[in-house]
């Protein structure tokens, strides 16, 4: 069983490396061959290509042939619902055409209307198809793990075994001292909150994955979320907090002019906190995928500099910082979710925190 | 591309992000979280019951082995009041039995000087009379003998029988 679980892990990274490798040497080509010069490789394009959204999942390019799944493209145009798959679009070499409405895609995967028309997107891309799979995945784990207390007298066992702990964790540990005694009522929200970011964030880690929670997108929505139970649950004491925070400490002649200040810090505090949540997911999970694709893109760098030789001679210290950045990327992976959730449970026990 | 469109939240994903996480929190909390609470309330419920149940054993256990060493202690007490009970009994019984023998003894050997006394005395009385007769055969052989007169011979009989007064 060790030996297993080590074998898996091993290839697990060197999957993990060979993916990443196997996404760039096509950009390379492109952009040595448009180039035409032995210029210095540029990872930046293709590092922003892969923290980005797209409308296909693009495994790799071998000798010009694109491995990619098309995905479907949902678009709204003047009350016009336009569907059809990525694939139409034949890597941006052709226009889809829909009534009357001409549909371009550029380099970048941004898709524009030939007469200017606005689009509003609803497609199905990358990352709503990688969140997809993600709950999918979570569903059904939660599901097996839910199932498999009617056994065994509810000894945990397998996945199970795995899962507990951090049901446990974010019920007694993030839940509990931050909340107060009426934390059940938001258990629900903050456990599928960790969950939905710890596989997303797990999920990103896989070479050729999504940076789901990478996407300001993503974290904006469950900021709002956070931010509308904060306030929705916020009682009388929360709101006397921020509308009369001096209480009755002096008088009103005195605290009308201050209030003109501090109103509106107190009212911009509402929103700061979950801009801060939404920030941090955000900076934290592509950050780290930054981080590890310029580390591989040191690779390419050093053989349009030096050569194959060069190449040879970065990659094995290329690799070894990649491994390194992994695994606190796996770290990093948990915190976030742990620290999404413990800062959503601690406005919510601001918010309902009693007069004391 | 525009590094700013990185933090330009699309409208697709907000919506999508919006939909899947609420009907996420409500598929789970239905079909994973309830079960697992619940589950898991449960088998502390019981773990703590089990705990309190043990604590009560054990609690009952110290119990029995109080009683039980007071009783030990009781039985040894009533052991050594019975061993010195029986030691006195048996003390008692051997001075009786000594004091009884002593009497016993003391009444024999009384008895047996009484006996040897009376015998004595009757072998003394028996004694003087033998002497009286031999003392009468003798005067017989001798008054028979040697005195003429009567009167003469029993005068000296009877200082002779004097003289032989043995006790």
């Amino acid at each position: 069983m060790e030996r297993l679980h080590k074998a898996i892990s091993i290839s697990f990274f060197f999957l993990l490396s060979l993916g990443m490798f196997a996404s760039n040497p096509d950009s390379h080509n492109k952009e040595s061959s448009s180039t035409e010069t032995n210029e210095l490789y540029n990872p930046v394009p293709d590092v922003m290509h892969h923290i980005s959204d797209a409308h296909d999942w693009h495994f790799f390019t071998f000798k010009g042939t694109h491995f990619s799944i098309p995905l479907p493209v949902i678009l709204l145009t003047d009350g016009n619902l336009d569907v059809f798959m990525s694939s139409a679009f034949h890597h941006g070499h052709e226009t889809v055409t829909k009534g009357d409405r001409v549909y371009e895609i550029d380099e970048h995967g941004h898709i524009s209307e030939a007469s200017g028309k606005t689009i509003l997107n609803f497609s199905i891309t990358k990352n709503v198809a990688s969140m997809l799979l993600a709950v999918t995945l979570l569903f059904f784990i939660l599901r097996k793990v839910a199932k498999a207390y009617r056994k065994n007298n509810g000894v945990p066992r397998g996945i199970q075994a795995f899962i507990e702990p951090l049901v446990l964790f974010v019920k007694d540990d993030v839940a509990k001292p931050n909340i107060g005694h009426n934390y059940k009522k938001y258990l629900p929200y903050l456990l599928t909150l960790f969950f939905f970011i710890l596989i997303n964030n797990l999920l990103g880690l896989l070479p050729g994955a999504a940076n789901v929670t990478g996407n300001i997108a993503l974290t904006l929505v469950l900021s709002v979320f956070t931010l509308i139970i904060t306030n929705f649950s916020g009682n009388k004491n929360y709101w006397g907090h921020i509308f009369n925070p001096l209480g009755s400490s002096m008088g009103w002649g005195a605290k009308v002019p201050l209030y003109l200040i501090l109103l509106p810090i107190e009212i911009v505090g509402i929103f700061i906190k979950p801009i801060a949540l939404m920030i941090r997911l955000f900076a934290n999970m592509t950050a780290g995928h930054i981080v590890i694709l310029s580390l591989l893109s040191l690779i390419f760098m050093a053989q349009s500099g030096l050569g194959t030789g060069g190449a040879f001679g970065v990659a094995p210290v290329s690799v070894a910082f990649v491994l390194f950045m992994y695994l606190i990327e796996l770290l990093v992976a948990f915190l976030q979710a742990y620290i999404f959730t413990l800062l959503t449970s601690l406005f919510i026990g601001l918010a309902i925190v009693e007069d004391h | 591309m525009n590094p700013l469109d990185l933090v330009t939240p699309g409208i697709g994903l907000i919506f999508w992000t919006s939909v899947v996480f609420l009907l996420l929190v409500f598929i789970l909390k239905k079909y994973a979280w309830k079960p697992i609470l619940d589950a898991v309330e449960k088998r502390s419920d019981s773990i703590e019951k089990a705990i309190n149940a043990a604590d009560e054993a054990k609690a009952s256990l110290d119990q029995l082995n109080i009683e039980r060493d007071k009783i030990k202690k009781e039985s040894l007490a009533d052991r050594d009041t019975m061993l010195k009970e029986a030691r006195d009994t048996k003390n008692q019984i051997i001075s009786d039995a000594k004091a009884k023998a002593k009497q016993e003894t003391d009444k024999i050997l009384t008895d047996a000087r009484e006996v040897i006394k009376n015998e004595k005395m009757a072998a003394i009385t028996e004694l003087k009379n033998q002497v009286a007769i031999l003392s009468l055969e003798i005067a017989e052989k001798i008054v028979k003998d040697q005195l003429s007169s009567d009167d003469k011979q029993k005068a000296l009989v009877d200082s002779m029988v004097k003289e032989v007064n043995l006790n």
